[in-house]
């Protein structure tokens, strides 16, 4: 008698088991196409937002740039609390970052720091193999997943660099998990003519970028949810 | 003044190519009497020269914060196929050959210079081709750049977002 209970017991215990294990990856499915479904759609706001954190990824060569082209036309208060995150071996990009936001602050007068500078590994270093490149990535991820817990922002800004990946998936992730929506923001670089880099044919194809922007009217006809926005150099 | 960069880059092809008798001779023919070249990360060393004896004076450094200054005081600049160094050169209204590094994997920077190239913003060369581009070039044909705007992304990303227009 007790042998059959418990064998009754062990046997609810483990179908309970995948019971909950099914439903929660239903759950997280279901979560997944709702937030692709949302993604491009503007976010539900009764009001004005009011400052919204950003991450800005910085990238080397005309990444850098180019993104900073495009922060001098937005409005500085409503993009605040700013972080950037350049790659670790990346040198000059924080450099170009801080002397703007300090010409920022001069001119304002406004004391008190509203940007943050940081360092990521990189996902895979200008002219490395792909394949070494899958472990490098992984690596660059985990450390992303370390910063973003930390900043978790409302809005991404990217323009290319690998090092933008890891970081939309896992803002991507925190959508789907609940932890932080945010509206990523995707410009193709300049350099992209008539091809998309990985890292935007990525994102273009996943729809992980909420908006997606490209600076040349042969890609805006090879990926039609693209918007075409001219060239921003 | 020619001035020759490859930005953060490693671009030897370029920098030996500038520096062989064929290219010298032909920048000295075209009226030049200095060259000047920003070798950034890569290995093989220009030879200094005065020009005190009607040769072209070359003279080379690694890197520098800018390269604005250089830029300015140039009448022609030889530069790599990054986007950051063809877009400054454009702004400042400078002559420019951009010579694409053929030993890039995935070499995406090749589709800029040929769409401004068509669009006759610039000369664009490979290093064994640079002596004839130069020989060939007519710098008063090529169009001036108008710079781009960013407000077009920066009107999208705020509407997206629900801010009011300005």
């Amino acid at each position: 008698m007790e042998k059959s209970t418990g064998r009754f017991f062990s046997n609810s215990s483990s179908s309970l088991g995948i019971t909950c294990f099914i439903a929660f990856i239903t759950i997280i499915v279901l979560r997944v196409i709702y937030v692709i479904y949302r993604t491009g759609k503007p976010p539900n706001k009764r009001s004005p937002p009011q400052a919204l954190s950003t991450l800005i990824v910085l990238g080397s060569g005309g990444h850098t740039a180019e993104m900073i082209n495009l922060l001098l036309v937005l409005q500085k208060d409503r993009f605040a609390p700013r972080f950037y995150i350049a790659a670790a071996t990346d040198n000059m990009s924080l450099q170009k970052a801080r002397v703007l936001e300090n010409s920022w602050a001069d001119s304002s007068g406004v004391k008190g720091i509203s940007a943050e500078f940081m360092q990521i590994y990189r996902s895979r270093e200008v002219g490395q193999s792909y394949v070494t490149s899958v472990w490098t990535t992984l690596v660059a991820t985990v450390h992303a997943l370390w910063l973003m817990i930390k900043i978790r922002p409302q809005v991404v800004l990217c323009n290319g660099p690998g090092t933008c990946f890891p970081l939309c998936v896992i803002a991507f992730i925190f959508k789907v998990i609940g932890i932080r929506w945010s509206s990523i923001f995707y410009v193709e670089s300049i350099a992209r003519v008539k091809k998309l880099s990985l890292s935007g044919l990525l994102l273009y194809k996943l729809q992980i970028a909420d908006q997606f922007f490209v600076q040349w009217p042969q890609l805006q006809r090879k990926y039609p949810r693209a918007h075409y926005v001219g060239c921003l150099m | 003044m020619v001035f020759v960069t490859v930005g953060t880059t490693c671009f030897d092809a370029l920098v030996k190519v500038v520096d062989s008798q064929e290219v010298k001779d032909e920048l000295l023919r075209r009226g030049y009497t200095d060259l000047l070249i920003q070798m950034g990360r890569g290995s093989y060393l220009p030879t200094k020269s005065t020009g005190d004896d009607g040769s072209l004076a070359v003279d080379y450094f690694t890197f520098s914060s800018s390269i604005a200054d250089h830029l300015r005081s140039a009448s022609l600049v030889i530069s790599h196929a990054g986007s950051g160094s063809i877009f400054e050169t454009l702004q400042l209204g400078k002559p420019l050959i951009v010579v694409v590094n053929e030993d890039l994997m995935d070499n995406h920077q090749s589709e800029l210079a040929e769409e401004l190239a068509e669009r006759q913003h610039l000369y664009c060369a490979r290093p064994p081709t640079l002596c004839q581009t130069i020989a060939g070039m007519d710098l008063k044909s090529l169009v001036p750049y108008c710079p781009g705007d960013a407000t077009p992304v920066a009107k999208l990303i705020n509407r997206f977002l629900g801010f009011p227009e300005d």
